[in-house]
């Protein structure tokens, strides 16, 4: 498997589970199906753009670097549409960028 | 009356091979050991340094010769001087005696790196029938460009008693598990300086100078898979792990994966506990 479509398939499973975590706060469960969407969609995102900077440039550090800044950025477009929860969101949304960029830089292609 | 100064200069000229016979010009003596005295010589024909060997038989240049390896000396040309001691000229290697690189370099990774490619060469001498029966840090050279090689390969018999294995000491048969013991030997050298050596390091060094060569890896390759194993975080042949070690290892190697998800979770607490006030 590419590295590009990798980054997709860790960054949508990060995603999936990252909107899950949601189901823990009462205040937000009722529109948990909605979080789980965009949150698959912005971690599959993080993780093409993961997977696209690990097929040109073959570094872990840069590659988190990158993983924690399109994740951060994502998350922050995410957050602006709410109208809030920044912190909540995006904190976590990076990190969840820095870990399929490390995923994106360890993966070999077939 | 002749002054100590050139009284020394005088000996030191009449010390010094006469290449009048050969093709190279001597400029100055650049190493001694127990085989011979190496020489700094300059090839005018094709404007280039070398370096020249004078010892007393030419076995060190056929068996030189007869190995072509990146990690061994190759040799340009071989000969006989008017005194009648044999020559040898070789590449002319730019770099540091293994010791002196030990003394500049702590990084352990990095000096198991050196010392896997001293590995390579030895093995691959094995594999044509020649024993080196004299490795140590004096005898390898790490090149500018950290590259090894490992040389005087030309010693009948004799070894040095710290990197020996019993059965060459006691004078008798050798195989390449002999090499393999004094391997065992400078990895210990290697190690040396470390405040805790890691066990699997302590299990290697101990299988490669085990006294019963029966005991000890087969040969430099498979001392040289374990040094790759070890620096790959995977299990080594010489060591047996308790279930703390696998997890330690399992820690070790994935410990940047596993530093981003504990950031991950612990992230995610903080924002529950946040949004649950």
């Amino acid at each position: 498997m590419g590295k590009v479509w990798f980054g997709v398939l860790i960054g949508g499973v990060l995603g999936i589970v990252d909107g899950l975590t949601s189901w823990f706060t009462p205040a937000v469960r009722a529109q948990l199906a909605g979080i789980v969407m965009g949150s698959t969609f912005k971690g599959a995102l993080a993780g093409a753009v993961a997977g696209w900077f690990a097929r040109r440039v073959n570094s872990v550090p840069l590659g988190i670097l990158v993983g924690l800044a399109v994740g951060l950025l994502l998350a922050y477009g995410v957050a602006a549409m709410q109208h809030g929860y920044y912190f909540e969101i995006m904190l976590p949304g990076s990190l969840v960028g820095a870990i399929a960029g490390y995923a994106t830089q360890k993966h070999q292609t077939s | 009356m002749i002054s100590d100064r050139v009284l020394a200069r005088l000996k030191t000229a009449a010390e010094l091979p006469d290449l009048s016979g050969t093709r190279y010009r001597l400029i100055e003596e650049i190493g001694r050991g127990g085989m011979g005295v190496v020489y700094l010589a300059e090839d005018p024909e094709l404007g280039r340094q070398v370096a020249i060997k004078v010892l007393d038989d030419g076995r060190e240049a056929r068996v030189l010769a007869s190995l072509e390896h990146p990690g061994i000396v190759p040799v340009h040309e071989a000969g006989v001087l008017p005194d009648g001691r044999s020559y040898y000229a070789m590449k002319l290697i730019r770099g540091r005696r293994l010791d002196a690189f030990l003394a500049q370099t702590t990084h352990l990774p990095d000096r198991l790196r050196v010392f896997q490619r001293v590995c390579e060469p030895v093995a691959f001498a094995h594999a044509h029938g020649v024993v080196h029966r004299d490795l140590k840090p004096q005898n390898i050279m790490v090149g500018e460009f950290g590259e090894v090689l490992v040389m005087d390969w030309g010693a009948p018999g004799m070894g040095t008693p710290a990197f020996m294995a019993p059965e060459q000491e006691a004078g008798g048969e050798v195989d390449a598990r002999a090499d393999v013991f004094a391997l065992g030997r400078m990895l210990e050298v290697m190690l040396r300086g470390e405040s805790r050596i890691p066990k699997p390091l302590a299990s290697i060094c101990r299988c490669a100078t085990e006294p019963e060569p029966a005991a000890r890896y087969e040969g430099a390759l498979a001392l040289a898979a374990d040094i790759a194993a070890y620096l790959d975080h995977m299990p080594v042949r010489a060591h047996r792990e308790s279930i703390l070690d696998r997890l330690l290892r399992f820690v070790s190697k994935h410990r940047t994966l596993l530093a981003l998800v504990a950031a991950y979770l612990a992230m995610r607490i903080i924002v529950i506990l946040w949004l649950g006030r």
